[in-house]
């Protein structure tokens, strides 16, 4: 493609297929604490998907 | 759903049910938003008009390719998670984080705490040895499948219960070969108590560190004081740095309040960058907005205009080799949370709960002291679970709001905390965080896209050699 470039993303549909073990930290902890999102937050599995 | 928007010279397109992140030309930027409303020949002759010097066959290449993406599922992809939100709703939850407030008290008064200089308007209490250790045993009787335990050392100032920190530490530490799980601890400080021992200690046992500063000097002691009124800034300074320098490659977080009072907080966290820490968070104050430090809706153009400096100076940083960690603009594209966390919401009252130093259970830090949120304690487990489902039930996919937003799966509905205290209600919007929210994202994706791009050009020129 000429003008388009996708960056290289996880697909979220897959993960509906074999996420949610849940073993990643909640999402307030850490470095915030007032506020959710869950974007910055690691997979602690991610060999699992 | 679709998100597209133009920032530091990128043409950027979100595709929010699958992920997909996108850069573009103007004329593919002006087909996307047009694609849905429009036949290919009306786009086209759109855009012709546009750009005049841009030969047909190009226009209805792009369209074609927009077409592709979307047949791929990577552009205009539906939203197929309804069913899964509902699911999530109905779940059985087993608690997998305690935020331990060991302390309802601060050696520090200052003015913005939430918990009001650590009483969360209520007596000033310690933690016993006794209610954490019940604490931790909660918690593993309650966790069910999770292998992995967060505790939180939070408070007040939890180092002014250095004793039992350490003792509940060894004793957790002590269950976990026993109960086949892991606990990860994280403890945030201000500093005040930090020592060698306690350095020593917490590099050891610490999954992760958050040291409260707020940047520049005098922005920091205007509102954290000791209490008899003299600011902190040089106290504490010089103990973050020795205790980051010794803290190796571990996790920490020098994290930083911005208020009304420093709408221009990146100077902040240049600041911060500069002393030497690189692990840095800043967060909105969250406050009555009755305080003259309450950030006002007029502070928005501004705080949009520092996220962004902020972007572009993080990017220049990293360019000579001498970068920073943003709590917020960390980003992980390909291997970030499963949809299953994205549409959860944060968890309060459900896998996470916070503990008083009397061993009483609340939905998270920010609820404790709320007596109408008070869900049970630590030794009759959860007593309200009518409570607890209602937290079960909000994010992104229950709350109005949330519906066509395009940030919703990088957000997961926002905090119910700030939502109940804006709004009245957990299933409410404080859009003034949704605004900041989107804003950051915004910018956390620009800097994906540019180190992305950076990366493509670095591998073209090694194949050029
Ligand atoms: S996001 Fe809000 S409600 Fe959830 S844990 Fe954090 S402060 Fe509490
Ligand atoms: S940013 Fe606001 S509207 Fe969007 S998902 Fe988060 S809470 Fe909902």
């Amino acid at each position: 493609m000429k003008r388009i470039v996708s960056l290289n993303t996880m697909d979220l549909r897959e993960s509906a297929k074999h996420g949610g073990h849940g073993e990643c930290q909640t999402s307030c902890q850490s470095a915030c604490k007032t506020s959710c999102g869950v974007a910055n937050q690691k997979c602690a599995e991610p060999a699992s998907r | 759903m679709i998100h597209q928007y133009k920032l530091n010279g990128c043409n950027i397109v979100l595709d929010t049910y699958s992920g997909a992140v996108h850069v573009v030309d103007d004329l593919a930027y002006d087909i996307i938003a047009n694609y849905e409303d429009h036949a290919p020949e009306q786009i086209a002759a759109m855009v012709l008009e546009k750009y005049p010097d841009v030969p047909e066959q190009d226009v209805y290449e792009t369209i074609g390719d927009v077409d592709q993406l979307k047949k791929n599922g990577q552009l205009f992809t539906e939203d197929t998670y309804k069913d899964l939100s509902f699911d999530l709703r109905k779940r059985k939850t087993y608690i997998k984080a305690l935020c331990l407030n060991v302390a309802h008290t601060c050696n520090l008064s200052c003015e913005y705490c939430f918990a009001s200089q650590g009483k969360y308007h209520g007596a000033r209490a310690i933690m016993s040895y006794e209610v954490g250790k019940r604490a931790i045993d909660f918690l593993l009787e309650n966790c069910g499948f999770h292998k992995n335990l967060d505790v939180d050392f939070f408070g007040g100032e939890p180092l002014m219960d250095w004793k039992v920190v350490k003792q509940l530490v060894a004793y957790a530490r002590g269950k976990e070969k026993e109960c086949g799980k892991t606990f990860r601890f994280t403890l945030t400080t201000n500093g005040m108590l930090l020592k060698d021992e306690v350095i020593d200690f917490l590099n050891k046992e610490m999954h992760n560190v958050v040291l409260s500063l707020d940047g520049r000097k005098e922005v920091h002691d205007r509102l954290r004081k000791t209490v008899n009124g003299k600011g902190s800034y040089d106290f504490i300074v010089p103990k973050f740095q020795d205790f980051v320098k010794k803290r190796g490659d571990k996790e920490y977080y020098v994290r930083g309040t911005f208020t009304h009072n420093n709408v221009d907080f990146t100077n902040d966290i240049f600041h911060m960058a500069d002393l030497g820490f690189d692990r840095l968070s800043m967060e909105p104050v969250i406050c009555d907005p009755k305080e003259p430090y309450a950030l006002k809706q007029e502070d928005l153009p501004e705080i949009y205009r520092q996220y962004e400096i902020l972007a572009k100076e993080m990017l220049k940083r990293e360019e000579k080799g001498h970068g920073f960690i943003f709590y917020h603009y960390m980003l992980d594209l390909t291997e970030g949370p499963c949809i299953h966390k994205r549409i959860s919401g944060c968890g309060s009252g459900t896998e996470y709960l916070a503990v008083t130093p009397w061993g009483e259970l609340f939905p998270c830090h920010q609820f404790v002291g709320d007596e109408s949120y008070s869900m049970g304690n630590i030794w009759d487990g959860i007593t309200k679970p009518e409570l607890q489902n209602e937290f079960k039930q909000v994010n992104c996919y229950s709350k109005p709001e949330c519906q066509d937003c395009w940030a919703k799966l990088y957000c997961s509905g926002g905090c119910p905390a700030n939502a109940l205290h804006a709004t009245g209600s957990l299933n409410g919007n404080f859009e003034f965080s949704c605004d900041i929210f989107r804003k950051r994202i915004e910018c956390a994706i620009m800097i994906k896209v540019v180190e992305s791009m950076r990366a493509m050009e670095n591998d073209k020129q090694a194949v050029n050699k």
